[in-house]
């Protein structure tokens, strides 16, 4: 895990508001892991138990559409602190399924799933936003460039392990990130 | 047949002069990318993809809907258009919900992979996520206008080939909708002959087999020709 000695690029990943499938993609990479270990540090992930994005960040893949005040803060703490960032899946390339909720009123999201849920059986009423349970929803769900500058796209539901693996390659050699037409269409 | 002669990308062309500029650009074996135009239908100029230069207009020309004339001078692929290309998939993508991940066509789908192919990483406008409904009435197909271009595949092969007209286009601009009938649900259309060809010819998850799930529509364009030519030229394709 992280050294702050390793002359290694240094490699954070994110999760705001998606399904960690793109998370779960990352670790298909199998065997390939080992390698992309062996050329980076890992300095913060949610599959590292880390507990604050760290300053001078080479790399930082975001998996997921910004939904909440959270996701918000995060997303730009990990802009001033990364040189590279990259949105990692279609949820923080264009919104994707969190997006869907942009059409329905913002004051029956929360309590549909404490108060109302599909089986009757919610967890009670809903934490207030004071109270620092849970993060105030945005209005609209938005992609990652709708809060920040970013500089790849790599789109996927999730990106299938050969795109990441391509996309990593393709950033960690300093070259052009530009992806075969089949490695970048959306879904 | 008389013929004309043109430059298309510097190259001099000859091309009969009944044909449009697409036939002529595409004739040359020169990919432009095509949205709302299918062979066998009539041309629409709706969806503006097939825009070129015109040399001496100061406008853009949708190939598919300009005749060729002596004498034109046509480039197909200048930055500028290429940029405006892009441009217009990405008014396409922001203006509905097209949710690639979880859409029937999701990996055939038109929409999708001439983004890919014109190089679309993001889109740069706010998405607008209409509350848009999907009417799920007729007994075989459904209609989802989340996903809908407002291309008018539908529309033209229910009037020009099937020869029903249960479908058309209702309202104006960001409001225009396809609708079935006298805009009523579509199960209840008495024109509708459930033949199906509206689903085949459209390019998006908007029209879809009922009962599809994820990425499980594939369309098929092809019966359009074998119709069309068993129709009108007598030539049969059996295969």
């Amino acid at each position: 895990m992280a050294t702050s000695t390793s002359s290694k690029p240094r490699l954070a990943t994110v999760w705001l508001g998606g399904c960690a499938g793109c998370h779960m993609s990352l670790l298909d990479l199998d065997e390939r892991i080992v390698d992309v270990l062996n050329l980076v540090d890992l300095v913060y992930s949610p599959i590292a138990d880390i507990k604050h994005f760290p300053e001078g960040v080479d790399v930082t893949l975001v998996e997921g559409s910004v939904c909440n005040e959270e996701n918000l803060h995060l997303a730009r703490e990990l802009r001033k602190k990364s040189k590279l960032v990259v949105a990692f899946g279609d949820c923080a390339v264009t919104g994707n399924v969190p997006m869907m909720r942009n059409r329905l009123k913002l004051e029956g999201i929360i309590s549909a799933v404490y108060t109302e849920p599909f089986y009757r059986e919610g967890p009670g009423p809903v934490p207030q936003p004071e109270s620092g349970a849970i993060p105030a929803l945005l209005p609209k769900v938005v992609p990652l460039h709708g809060v920040i500058p970013v500089d790849v796209f790599l789109p996927g539901c999730p990106p299938s392990p050969d795109r990441i693996w391509a996309a990593i390659n393709a950033i960690l050699s300093g070259g052009p990130i530009e992806l075969p037409v089949e490695m970048r269409t959306f879904g | 047949m008389s013929v004309v002669t043109l430059t298309i990308n510097d190259k001099l062309v000859s091309a009969p002069r009944t044909a449009t500029l697409l036939d002529a650009i595409q004739d040359q074996g020169i990919d432009v990318p095509t949205l709302c135009h299918l062979k066998g239908l009539s041309e629409r100029g709706g969806c503006r993809l097939c825009v070129v230069e015109v040399e001496g207009s100061p406008r853009l020309a949708a190939s598919c809907v300009t005749p060729v004339a002596e004498g034109m001078v046509i480039r197909t692929h200048t930055e500028k258009i290429i940029k405006y290309r892009r441009q217009m998939i990405e008014l396409l993508l922001a203006e509905r919900n097209h949710v690639c991940a979880v859409c029937v066509q999701n990996g055939n789908c038109e929409l999708q992979t001439l983004a890919a192919k014109l190089g679309v990483t993001s889109v740069r406008y706010d998405y607008i996520c209409p509350d848009l409904p999907m009417d799920a009435s007729h007994e075989r197909f459904v209609m989802d206008h989340n996903r809908c271009v407002l291309c008018g595949r539908c529309n033209r092969v229910c009037d020009e080939v099937e020869g029903a007209h249960t479908l058309d286009m209702a309202g104006r601009g960001i409001h225009s909708k396809v609708i079935a009938g006298m805009n009523q649900p579509w199960g209840t259309s008495r024109s509708c002959t459930s033949c199906g060809k509206c689903v085949q010819v459209c390019p998006t998850g908007a029209l879809f087999k009922k009962g599809s799930t994820a990425a499980e529509m594939k369309k098929q364009h092809d019966f359009l020709l074998w119709i069309l030519d068993g129709r009108e030229k007598k030539i049969w394709r059996w295969s």
